[in-house]
């Protein structure tokens, strides 16, 4: 179907709407993006959720005939750190498939409109694309005294992010206030994050502070792939970026087996980058990607740089991970990696709590109208790790 | 008389609402309001000082880096630290490739759509783009070819009907001066600024790991170590990376933001006689080239212009800021009349506005989540412009020299600096300034590292039992919006109260109990408005400042349950 609109004064233009709304493809042949550049950016996104090789070729054949999604970013009780992560997205490739051939339609911090215009766009997609459109949320949400801690438009946070995310095919959380409520949380106000605002959505919580813009666009990708999230572990964070310890992937580790620590800043360890363990880093109880992926177009990340990591990925980081200059206890010091490991399953215990959620039960239930546009394509069986059920808790 | 409301004020980092009085065509009365309020006045205390840099960062995502910057050196302050030169100058460059890689995305992404409508664009001859282009600057890209290849990127664009981004502007606005070929050429420079921002900042993650929110401050010095005999530190081979970088951001602020910036306004000269406002500015000064407490070796100086007379430069005498709340949702002890110290701060919530979904604020009550701050009970603006004519009036030859030259080459007085158009243009010739300050820290840098200096951070205060029982001390930073300032109190080793008074609570603040308006509700003050259903020249005088609204309302505060004193050095 056809439709005339004036998207601009005295320009008349039929558009396809519906079924027709151009596809990914054909957003980025557009922008110049070749056919190889495209399926060499499907290939690193299914090296990025842990795919099999095989899945690069199937990612681009969803991404050819899937329609142009509708993304909607909200920002709550926020610093925009997350969408200044996403603007720096550390893989431009990622910024070209992702931010520009999204049709993203609302984003305070960029968006050209202001005012009742800016909110008549999501006016518009609630009542077009009901149950279709993507919304990633930014920011806490305070639910004390009836949410008057954060207003827009003169509705609060609360009320927008019900009406919003509940019509909503899928939702992202991006960061750790949209989480699980951030340092937000400890104030006042009482903000919580977006699952425990709303309830019931198809959600995926992408923790850190800020998100790793990377590990975003993995999640859009596998969703607009097979129509649903990839898999999620208990908090419902994907186990492709949030199942492995950050000490397992550290580039330091050999110094840490090896009893080669940094005693002091700036002294002739530190110099020769040797492990920052007691310097207070939270590696050995922290999981992430960050090291793999790392920052700003791969070039560093924090404890490349010379500084422990503070375990923002983790739940609850800001009271559970602080203070972030004493060493953690209970990690022995000469490099024995059976101690790495018994660390590394109490990490998980504590991440994966005491049941695991599976996407594919949610996800089905959720498909709607994304699923036709993906038919036959299955989703892969998750990757490790994945434990049924808790090990047991460290020592203590 | 029409009352013109706009919330979400969008392209800014927050909360913010604007509700404005227009009456015979032009702004009679505005109020500026933030719009959401997080209170972490409580978290801080009692936690470990070395680390609140890591929390205060937080406070904005977009000001990443500079709340870490003034944090560490409220510490540093109270406990009696010097950092060792390296890490004056790693924080120095930090600090300046936050600020020029910031006002370029200002300027492009936060404020160009203000003067340029992306619709007309359409209407632009690629050819005469690129003759434009050329006229004033020798940019590579200013090829008919590539001004072609954007024209057809905004017409597919448009032709699929889903404008993303773009969907909801004023296009069409009256007020859009542009010939069709200068809104082509910016849309150009809007879309390779983008990737332009993206690979400047990994000096952030080279020099702190990530960007937002790098991870390498310390209190006493960085934990970015250098040696230029360590592959795996900061060399001589990554300070060429930095090199590079800067050389980027060089090449793009000469030759397109400038001369971008310059054409645009060439434009719009009556902006340049709107929107000044109470013409009082305060900068707090920054980048030493010694010891912080040294004021006098900063490269911008300190001081305050009053009633925008640059003939003489006042002494700022930080015990002279207080707060108002008479219009704010707080109460403090004393009653709403009282104003206080940020010493003597308190952060108790008490919304007074109208219930959820309302149409109006109550503009006659209190009507913010922003304090008002006052100098010496006066309203000042922070910021480039503040910046920009303290150096000025203090005599700094290269900035005069800059100044000067871009208001001649204009055809402006000095007095057009009081303007809407005024802010924007001191914002891109601080960004010039800064890259020269840039090439000398590199230059410091490598020079120490060949000297055998390769000292990051003095830890001689690091064990907190070499502390004494209580410490007090500030510290202050120039960020890209404004002058900073962070205020802590330590006991028994840890934080007793801390807090932060921030640029854009300065210029965003509402009234205070004298009725004295705030920056932006002074500076909207005869703004013409031809549409009052598209208000788009309300947005460009409050853009103009670049609005931060996380960090204008009080997220980490004082409880002002007992009174504190601040050593200021």
């Amino acid at each position: 179907m056809r439709v005339t609109i004036q998207p601009m004064p005295g320009i008349p233009l039929e558009v396809p709407v519906g079924e027709e709304r151009s596809t990914v493809l054909e957003a980025l042949t557009r922008r110049g993006v070749s056919r190889r550049r495209f399926l060499q950016f499907c290939s690193a996104m299914a090296a990025a959720l842990a795919l099999p090789s095989a899945y690069g070729p199937r990612i681009a054949r969803a991404l050819e005939s899937s329609p142009r999604p509708i993304l909607l970013w909200l920002e709550f009780q926020d610093c925009a750190g997350n969408t200044e992560s996403m603007l720096r997205s550390s893989h431009p490739d990622v910024a070209e498939v992702v931010l520009e051939t999204l049709s993203w339609e609302y984003h305070e911090t960029i968006m050209a409109g202001a005012g009742h215009q800016a909110e008549a766009v999501i006016e518009r997609v609630r009542r077009e694309h009901k149950g279709e459109y993507i919304v990633i949320v930014e920011g806490a949400i305070p639910t004390a005294e009836g949410g008057i801690y954060c207003t827009i438009g003169g509705k609060t946070a609360l009320q927008i992010a019900r009406e919003v995310c509940s019509d909503a095919a899928l939702v992202i959380a991006a960061g750790a206030c949209a989480w699980d409520g951030g340092f937000v949380a400890s104030g006042p106000t009482g903000a919580v994050g977006i699952g425990q605002a709303v309830s019931g959505l198809n959600l995926v919580n992408l923790g850190g502070c800020p998100m790793n813009s990377a590990n975003a666009a993995a999640v859009l990708v596998h969703y607009l792939t097979f129509g649903e999230a990839p898999p999620l572990d208990a908090y419902r964070r994907p186990l492709f970026a949030y199942g492995h310890l950050i000490h397992d992937q550290c580039e330091r580790r050999a110094h840490f087996d090896a009893g080669r620590y940094v005693e002091a800043w700036g002294d002739a360890g530190h110099r020769k980058g040797w492990c920052l363990y007691k310097m207070g880093c939270k590696g050995p109880e922290a999981t992430f990607n960050c090291p793999s992926v790392r920052w700003n177009d791969g070039t560093s990340w924090p404890v490349q740089a010379g500084h422990g990591c503070i375990g923002c990925a983790s739940p609850q980081f800001w009271t559970q991970m602080s203070p972030f200059y004493e060493r953690l206890p209970n990690v022995k010091l000469i490099g024995l990696d059976l101690d790495a490991q018994t660390i590394g399953l109490g990490a998980v215990a504590a991440v994966a709590g005491a049941a695991t959620v599976h996407a594919v039960g949610m996800g089905i239930k959720k498909r709607r109208a994304r699923a036709a546009a993906v038919a036959g394509e299955e989703p892969p069986p998750a990757v490790e790790p994945q434990p049924d059920a808790p090990p047991e808790a460290p020592e203590s | 008389m029409a009352k013109v409301i706009i919330d979400p004020v969008t392209r800014i980092e927050g909360h913010l609402r604007i509700e404005a009085i227009v009456e015979g065509g032009e702004v009679r009365e505005a109020f500026s309001s933030g719009t959401m309020f997080r209170g972490m006045e409580l978290i801080l205390q009692g936690r470990d000082p070395r680390e609140a840099w890591l929390w205060a960062q937080r406070i904005c995502g977009v000001c990443t880096t500079v709340h870490a910057l003034a944090s560490v050196r409220a510490v540093e302050d109270a406990l009696g630290i010097e950092i060792p030169p390296n890490a004056r100058l790693i924080r120095s460059i930090i600090a300046g490739a936050q600020h020029i890689q910031d006002h370029v995305i200002h300027f492009y992404h936060l404020h160009a759509l203000d003067w340029v409508d992306v619709a007309k664009a359409l209407e632009a001859d690629p050819a005469a783009t690129a003759r434009l282009a050329g006229s004033i600057s020798d940019w590579p890209t200013g090829s008919t070819g590539n001004f072609k290849q954007v024209k057809d990127r905004v017409a597919t664009l448009v032709a699929s009907g889903q404008l993303s981004l773009f969907a909801s502007g004023y296009w069409g606005h009256p007020a859009y001066q542009l010939p069709a070929e200068a809104n082509l050429l910016a849309v150009a420079h809007y879309l390779e600024a983008l990737e332009w921002q993206r690979d400047v900042i990994r000096i952030h993650a080279v020099l702190g790991g990530k960007n937002p929110h790098p991870q390498t401050y310390l209190v006493g010095g960085m934990a970015s170590a250098v040696d230029p005999a360590s592959p795996e530190v900061i060399n001589l081979e990554r300070v060429g990376f930095l090199r590079e970088r800067v050389q980027t951001m060089r090449a793009f602020v000469e030759q397109v933001y400038v001369p971008d910036l310059k054409a645009i306004a060439g434009f719009y000269p009556e902006w340049f006689a709107l929107g000044a406002g109470h013409r009082n500015y305060l900068s707090y000064g920054d980048a030493p080239t010694g010891s912080i407490h040294d004021t006098g070796s900063y490269a911008f100086p300190r001081g305050i212009i009053l009633g925008g007379d640059l003939r003489t430069v006042h002494p700022f005498d930080q015990a002279k800021v207080t707060e108002s709340i008479a219009r704010s949702y707080y109460d403090y002890s004393g009653g709403k009349e009282e104003v206080r110290h940020p010493w003597n701060g308190e952060t108790k919530p008490n919304y007074t506005g109208p219930t959820p979904p309302f149409e109006e604020l109550t503009t006659d009550a209190e009507y913010s989540w922003l304090k008002a701050p006052r100098y010496d009970g006066k309203v000042m603006e922070v910021g480039p412009l503040a910046r920009v004519l303290v150096a000025y009036a203090s005599g700094s030859a290269r900035i005069r020299s800059l100044v000067d030259g871009t208001l001649a080459e204009l055809g402006l007085p000095a007095t057009a600096l009081f303007s809407t158009l005024g802010r924007v243009a001191a914002r891109a010739l601080e960004t010039v300034y800064l890259l020269d300050l840039m090439d000398g820290w590199l230059d410091e840098l490598t020079a120490n590292m060949g000297s055998g200096d390769l000292r990051v951070h003095d830890g001689t205060r690091w064990d907190p039992s070499t502390w004494p029982a209580e410490a007090e001390g500030w510290g202050h930073h120039e960020a890209p919006r404004g002058s900073l300032g962070h205020w802590v109190r330590i006991k028994d080793r840890k934080i007793a109260n801390y807090q932060a008074v921030v640029p854009s609570t300065w210029n965003a603040g509402p009234r205070d109990l004298q009725g004295q308006t705030g920056p932006y509700e002074a500076a909207l003050v005869g703004t013409p408005v031809a549409d009052p259903e598209r208000p788009l020249e309300i947005l460009r005088t409050i853009h103009s400042f670049d609005p931060c609204l996380a960090c204008a309302v009080h997220v980490i505060d004082a409880t002002g349950r007992e009174r504190s004193r601040v050593q200021v050095r």
